[in-house]
């Protein structure tokens, strides 16, 4: 993991008491309402319905025990004892004091935390893979790209008072579990021309998005070498600047400039710019590449295959253990571990919550079961990345102790879903609830099993926090005429097969959402070839129209 | 007020409103419309009002007359005006680089960094935020990641100097 030098710890104590002193000038009047809003969302502070909501940066997903702990003591000491795991791989408080901010900043300081840029018209936090440095085929760790991005766009003094947000992901594998194509730019480790002895380096896209006008991303570039990254993401991101628009906030993304200009257009001048500008000023030096680099070797892993006989015995006797390790587990390139998936969708559960006490039950088996290291997923998970087999029975009881043993990844009851009414000042419709309502319905792990891979995301506005355009069930909710109402899309896929959904038609009255999945499920059950095919698999080979008759018949 | 790095400072260049005939020589600031006719002004030392939607690459045929350009910001979150600094830098403008405009002491070291070297900010803003806001600002955030316009180094730039 990486290890902040001097540097980076001033960096962010500067940050730190600048965010103090900027509070204080808020206080004293220097700086007006306008002018304090942006400067306190730049540092993660939000402004809700009933309080202020504190968002904390975990850079790419990645964080160890001790950040993990601070977390939970942040959870208790400052708010409710409890922190929203975000889709953007950070985590989020709902109920902080203004007054209390500079201090949970410099809490956070303590352990190379901060909440900067989680927030604002700026580059937001690049998020990555969970399991980068555990998946078999990947080409290159993203996370060394991922911890260069977040140097270079940490108070980028051109880029902070951009048009937009704009967010960026990096993967290092084909198989995609970052959302890719849905992000401002998606940044994909290649081998030139694909060549399995070619040289490493980027493939660029730009211009996706959800929000209100949702957007698969353009090829931008097909291979960018590796040490031009940095200038190439300033000319994008200069050319965005100076050309995107800034006469109505819904039409500032770079997805619109894209797609208004053609991305020929937009690429001659990104190219034009990355041709002028001085690119060993903004390049970082190898030896600086190195150095990161470093810091994500793969960690020494012994062979543990003499120790995993409680492990047999327990996946034979307990079958619970077995399905959620045939559910949870992810093959890691090191043969007799896997990468374990905390869900943090308990049948009934707010998506992506975790109280304190499960902060500290994750980093203790992280500390002593996986090289001391956590990740979160954009589906508001928990990753334990380096778990040996031989540990795998403990690790499962221990989770099991906290309520966190869930055997759904991936499942219908693995929903994402925005904070919406409940805590959110944008949100036209409850979310949570709907989240929490469905998850009852299909509480049964028989019927969850049977019905195998399905991905429902909900967003309680337009805005679509929760990911619905790419839920294999999307559902959106609405106000309409002071009744939520909620449609729902089908054949969304946030995967290397990026797909937005399509809506069914009219919307669905809050109380009707469970038997509309209902129905939704049904239809795919009854259709689908074997045991095997997939909702999404059977979505695209049957169409919308059984879907629709379902749902609408008289 | 009118200020730069080292405190408040004194401006030199009135500006000439459209209309208004050019001085025969010394100081005048004109808008980018008249920038044509007053460049035939020979002995007036130029400067350019520049609005935030000005294509920096339009200058450039200008760079060698001018003394200055005054880049619009109509408020401190548009943030065009710190590309289009940055751009005039990259292609190689050296005369003085001014933003006019609402911005705040918060943003003096962004600013600073994309190759400004003057601010112009209204009065409401310099009695709210007197200048040692601004200079506190420069000396409370000494690092970034970025190397800078002004030629200060990078936390990349100091880690290699440290390491040797």
């Amino acid at each position: 993991m990486y290890r902040y030098d001097e540097f980076d710890h001033r960096f962010v104590a500067e940050r730190t008491q600048e965010f103090r002193n900027q509070v204080a000038r808020r206080l004293d009047g220097s700086l007006t309402e306008d002018e304090f809003k942006p400067l306190r969302l730049m540092n993660g502070l939000y402004l809700q319905l009933h309080a202020y909501m504190l968002r904390v940066a975990i850079p790419y997903g990645t964080l160890d025990a001790r950040q993990m702990r601070m977390l939970a003591h942040i959870a208790e000491t400052w708010d409710r004892g409890y922190g929203h795991f975000t889709t953007r791989q950070n985590i989020q408080y709902n109920w902080p004091k203004l007054a209390d901010t500079p201090d949970i900043l410099d809490a956070l300081a303590s352990v190379e935390m901060h909440a900067i840029q989680t927030s604002g018209n700026c580059i937001r936090n690049t998020t990555s893979d969970p399991f980068a440095g555990v998946a078999p085929e990947e080409i290159d760790d993203p996370r060394i790209t991922a911890e260069l991005i977040r140097q270079w766009s940490s108070l980028h003094p051109e880029f902070t008072f951009l048009g937009r947000k704009f967010k960026i992901a990096v993967t290092g594998c084909e198989e995609d579990r970052v959302a890719l194509r849905l992000h401002d730019i998606g940044v994909q480790i290649v081998r030139k021309d694909g060549n399995p002895d070619g040289a490493v380096g980027y493939r660029i896209f730009v211009g996706g998005g959800m929000g209100r006008t949702p957007m698969i991303s353009r090829e931008l570039r097909a291979f960018l070498p590796k040490a031009d990254l940095l200038p190439y993401l300033e000319a994008c991101l200069r050319v965005y600047n100076l050309h995107g628009r800034r006469d109505n906030k819904y039409k500032a993304r770079i997805k619109i400039l894209v797609h208004e200009q053609g991305i020929d257009s937009y690429r001659a001048q990104v190219e034009a710019e990355f041709a002028a500008m001085d690119r060993s000023a903004i390049a970082a030096p190898e030896a600086e590449v190195a150095r990161i680099a470093a810091y994500f070797a793969a960690p020494e892993l012994p062979d543990r295959s003499a120790d995993e006989a409680d492990y047999s015995r327990a996946f034979q006797s307990d079958a619970q253990f077995a399905a959620w390790v045939q559910r949870n587990t992810f093959q890691h390139r090191v043969p007799g571990y896997v990468a374990a998936t905390i869900s943090l969708k308990p049948v009934g559960g707010v998506p992506g919550d975790a109280t304190a006490e499960q902060m500290r039950v994750m980093a203790d088996l992280a500390e002593a079961h996986s090289q001391n290291e956590i990740r979160i997923t954009h589906e508001q998970n928990v990753v334990l990345p380096h778990v040996a087999l031989a540990d795998l029975y403990k690790v499962y009881r221990g989770l099991q102790g906290a309520g966190l043993d869930a055997a759904n990844k991936g499942l219908v009851t693995d929903i994402i879903a925005c904070p919406g009414l409940d805590y959110c000042a944008l949100a036209t419709a409850r979310s949570i609830p709907v989240a929490q309502a469905i998850s009852n319905r299909f509480a049964s792990p028989e019927r969850q099993a049977d019905i195998g891979p399905l991905p429902i995301k909900i967003s309680g506005c337009i805005n679509a926090c929760g990911h619905h355009h790419v839920g294999a069930i999307g559902i959106l909710g609405l106000d309409k005429a002071g009744v939520e109402s909620y449609q729902i899309t089908l054949g969304g896929d946030a995967t290397e097969r990026a797909a937005l959904g399509d809506r069914t038609g009219p919307g669905f009255g809050y109380d009707e959402l469970p038997e509309v999945v209902e129905k939704v499920v049904d239809t795919y059950i009854a259709h689908r070839q074997g045991n095997r095919e997939t909702f999404l698999q059977t979505y695209r080979r049957i169409g919308m129209q059984p879907f629709k008759e379902a749902l609408y018949a008289a | 007020m009118l200020l730069d790095a080292s405190g408040e400072i004194e401006d030199h260049w009135p500006l000439v409103a459209d209309g208004d005939p050019l001085p025969e020589q010394g100081y005048a600031l004109v808008p980018l419309a008249r920038i044509e006719r007053a460049l035939e002004q020979s002995r007036v030392y130029l400067g350019l009002q520049a609005p935030n939607d000005t294509v920096p690459e339009d200058l450039v045929p200008y760079f060698g007359r001018l003394g200055l350009i005054s880049v619009d910001f109509p408020s401190f979150a548009d943030g065009r005006g710190f590309s289009i600094a940055a751009c005039l830098r990259d292609k190689g403008f050296s005369g003085r680089l001014r933003a006019e405009g609402p911005v705040i002491a918060d943003q003096f070291g962004y600013l600073l960094s994309c190759g400004f070297d003057e601010l112009n900010v209204p009065d409401d803003v310099a009695i709210r935020q007197p200048v040692d806001q601004w200079l506190a600002q420069l000396e409370n955030v000494s690092l970034a990641y970025q190397r800078r316009q002004t030629g200060r180094l990078s936390v990349l730039d100091q880690r290699l100097a440290a390491r040797g």
